[in-house]
């Protein structure tokens, strides 16, 4: 197939553009006019309630005065306790430092020039840095229980953390399933199967209610490792099958090249089969990954404090309580910012990948 | 002499032979399997002996002693747990079903409007999927929900959207038609009315396949449907008592209502998921080559005979896949409802597990249940791949 587009040349100039994309005939004239006149109503009803009208100081009194703006005094208020949750005032340039540190690493671990092997030991220290960033205890740090964690921190935490450890369970995984010997493949559609098909809040409800129960008495692990792990398990099994579409992408021929070499099973796939498929399933992995990142707001269901709980929490004040639209609209925001940017860039290096395949 | 050096020969040849290998693999990976599950097994049941919890599922029939604020069929405290699990099971369908059908309809229209040669609109729709995609389903869920309980009047001062109508914190109330036995015969009647479509259309299809000539199936059904279902309707008394909504102190009497936990639920989960829709909708509709609609035209097809007979067969080839995956995961988060206090399958297994101790059994009836339908759902998606895949030379 070609993929050559033939367009027709354009006379250029704003007014062609418009008659072409905006007026071409009666029906798309009454559809951009109507389009318009609700942007453009929408746009200032947003400008009037969200900037005009609007108190900026952390002032409830004057926010309840004006009535039909934003009250984006709330923000300033509580801005700290939704994005750090409790974690100890004077301590948290702490998770600062680490959500600015693991945010950093991820961009530079989806830039091509940084798919080394080194990448690998760097992200096992970052992640013991987390910990002893986090924990404290050590270096002259105070230590902080991790009950006391929460916000955004957290949901990094719990969604990159997730990733990270589900990324070689996941390759196990895959390789399982592709695996010859049918115990093992039984075993490994078994776990697959079973975690796709249940919502991840079923998991978190074992997590934290059903996973005690498991444990010789005096044994206890706290609520946040148990959701991470059930996280991890989670992700694995999501992440297993983006690999599975991975390896199935790689030729057959490769496969077999290697055998003809003598190569082992583990040197094909480490040497061969591995390093091209790991290049096709990065896409799926950060959509998978964005998923994760949302869905670590569950947690709240089981009362972990992330981004989501915080945000609960701080419209409970009663002095605050009418401006949970504020408050929604900041979380969202951040949210949107971290999806839309990463689905973003797995869009381009998808079509940047099929591009390259096809020269 | 001979004799070691022949057993080192096979026991070394045992070693490198991958065969043997396999099944020591295999039998490492099962017995630690079993080893785990063995130990994770005694702790429980020691625990749970501890703790004086029996187990097995007879707590089912214990009475439940709580309320359902919203039930499809008859539950009062007195009633058992295992019925206020069905109480669930059918809000969970209620919910999961209608948010299909609402998700499909945005989603196909945002998806068409994607595609469309108008900039403005294709922006629109963009930023539609976007925003909505790029936001928790359980944000947007909270957000909802606190929006109506927050935002919206209290009953006493309900707007009335539409004559009977009302708008308030508690819900939308609206008018239905007050119980009379007409409509059961009529449901009854809609039933096998269906049915006689289904057969319908078998017979049209196969006179098409023996003589070419066509018969318009789906205006008929559609006809067949209507009439039976109204002389149903007049043959029964043609009832036209209807229960409206009425102000009674601070609250409403009478009419139907849809809460506000499952207006929240429902809006959410069809925002979300309708993003995705679009976007299946829309690689569905640009796999199907331009010339199929070209040279279904010259064909002398007409528009519509085009989209039904030559584009959405192909189109759907590429879209129930992913679609039937999107349709599944609404389902799944539809046990989210547990935040707003939906009363869905999950919630009620919460509420189980939080009054009787059986968190093992609750949890594992919800996960059977959900297990099962992800189950039927990839069986039917395999067969229709196969029904579907392309019959190539």
């Amino acid at each position: 197939m070609s993929n050559v587009a033939i367009k027709p040349p354009s006379q250029g100039g704003i007014v062609n553009w418009m008659k072409e994309n905006l007026f071409s005939n009666k029906l798309n004239t009454v559809i951009s006019i109507i389009c318009i006149y609700f942007i453009v109503k929408f746009l200032v009803g947003v400008v009037d309630w969200g900037i005009l009208n609007a108190v900026f100081a952390a002032d409830a009194s004057a926010c309840k005065a004006a009535s039909d703006g934003a009250c984006w005094g709330i923000i300033s208020e509580k801005y700290r306790f939704i994005i750090f949750g409790t974690y100890p005032a004077d301590e948290q340039l702490r998770p600062l430092i680490a959500m600015v540190w693991f945010v950093g690493l991820i961009v530079c671990s989806l830039h091509r020039s940084f798919w080394k092997l080194w990448l690998i030991p760097l992200w096992v220290a970052s992640l013991i840095g987390l910990g002893v960033l986090m924990w404290g205890g050590v270096l002259g740090l105070s230590y902080v229980e991790n009950t006391q964690w929460g916000g955004l921190p957290l949901t990094l935490m719990l969604s990159v953390v997730g990733t990270v450890a589900a990324f070689p369970l996941g390759i196990l995984l895959a390789l399982g399933r592709r695996s010859e010997l049918p115990l093992i493949r039984v075993w490994c559609v078994a776990f697959i199967e079973l975690v796709r098909g249940v919502p991840l809040i079923s998991v978190l409800f074992m997590a934290s209610v059903m996973f005690p129960l498991f444990l010789p008495e005096g044994v206890t692990i706290d609520k946040l490792l148990r959701a991470q792990i059930g996280i991890i398990l989670f992700t694995s099994a999501y992440l297993a099958e983006v690999f599975r579409g991975g390896l199935q992408a790689v030729p057959k021929g490769q496969y077999e090249a290697a055998a003809a070499m003598g190569l082992t099973y583990w040197q094909t796939m480490r040497v061969v089969v591995m390093p091209q498929a790991l290049r096709i399933v990065i896409p799926p992995t950060v959509n998978s990954f964005i998923s994760m990142f949302k869905d670590t707001s569950l947690v709240l269901i089981i009362g972990l404090f992330d981004l989501l709980a915080t945000a609960k929490v701080a419209i409970t004040d009663p002095v605050w309580r009418a401006f949970y639209i504020e408050v929604y609209i900041f979380v969202a925001a951040i949210y949107f910012v971290f999806c839309y940017s990463m689905a973003s860039y797995a869009n381009n290096l998808e079509t940047e990948l099929r591009k390259g395949e096809q020269h | 002499m001979s004799e070691p050096v022949k057993s080192r020969k096979k026991l070394s040849s045992l070693i490198y032979s991958e065969k043997a290998r396999g099944v020591f693999a295999q039998i490492l990976v099962t017995g630690g399997i079993a080893f785990i599950a063995w130990y994770l097994i005694s702790n429980t049941f020691e625990n749970l002996a501890n703790q004086g919890i029996a187990t097995g599922y007879s707590f089912l029939s214990l009475e439940s002693s709580f309320g359902i604020s919203e039930h499809m069929i008859e539950f009062t405290p007195a009633d058992s747990y295992g019925r206020a699990l069905m109480v669930g099971l059918l809000n969970t369908m209620k919910v999961s079903l209608l948010g299909i059908i609402f998700a499909s309809l945005i989603g196909f229209v945002v998806g068409v409007s994607r595609m469309s040669k108008n900039w403005i609109l294709s922006r629109i729709a963009a930023v539609y999927i976007n925003l909505f995609r790029n936001i928790p389903v359980l944000l947007q869920l909270i957000f909802w929900y606190t929006l109506i309980n927050n935002g919206f009047p209290s009953p006493k001062r309900a707007l009335e959207v539409l004559p009977d109508v009302f708008l308030s914190n508690r819900g939308v109330l609206f008018p239905v038609p007050a119980d009379h036995p007409a409509y059961f015969w009529m449901g009854v009647v809609f039933v096998i009315a269906l049915a006689g479509v289904w057969l319908l259309r078998r017979w049209a299809l196969a006179r098409q396949d023996r003589t070419g000539q066509s018969f318009p199936y789906a205006w008929a059904g559609l006809a067949l449907v209507i009439v039976s279902v109204f002389i149903t309707y007049i043959v029964c008394g043609a009832p036209t008592e209807m229960s409206t909504p009425v102000l009674k102190g601070f609250n409403f009497k009478g009419g139907a209502k849809l809460s506000p936990e499952f207006l929240s639920l429902l809006i959410g989960l069809s925002l979300y998921t309708s993003t995705y829709i679009a976007d299946i909708v829309r690689s569905g509709l640009q796999s199907v080559p331009k010339g199929q609609e070209e040279a279904s035209t010259d064909l002398g097809l007409k528009p519509s005979q085009t989209l039904v007979h030559v584009v959405l067969p192909q189109a759907s080839r590429v879209m129930i896949p992913p679609l039937t995956s999107q349709y599944l995961n609404l389902t799944k988060n539809s046990s989210l409802a547990v935040a707003v206090g939906y009363p869905d399958l999950v919630s009620l297994s919460n509420t189980t597990m939080n009054q009787t101790g059986q968190a093992i059994e609750a949890i594992s009836i919800f996960m059977g249940v959900y297990l099962g339908l992800s189950l039927a759902i990839s069986l039917f998606m395999n067969w229709y791949n196969k029904k579907m895949a392309l019959v190539e030379r």
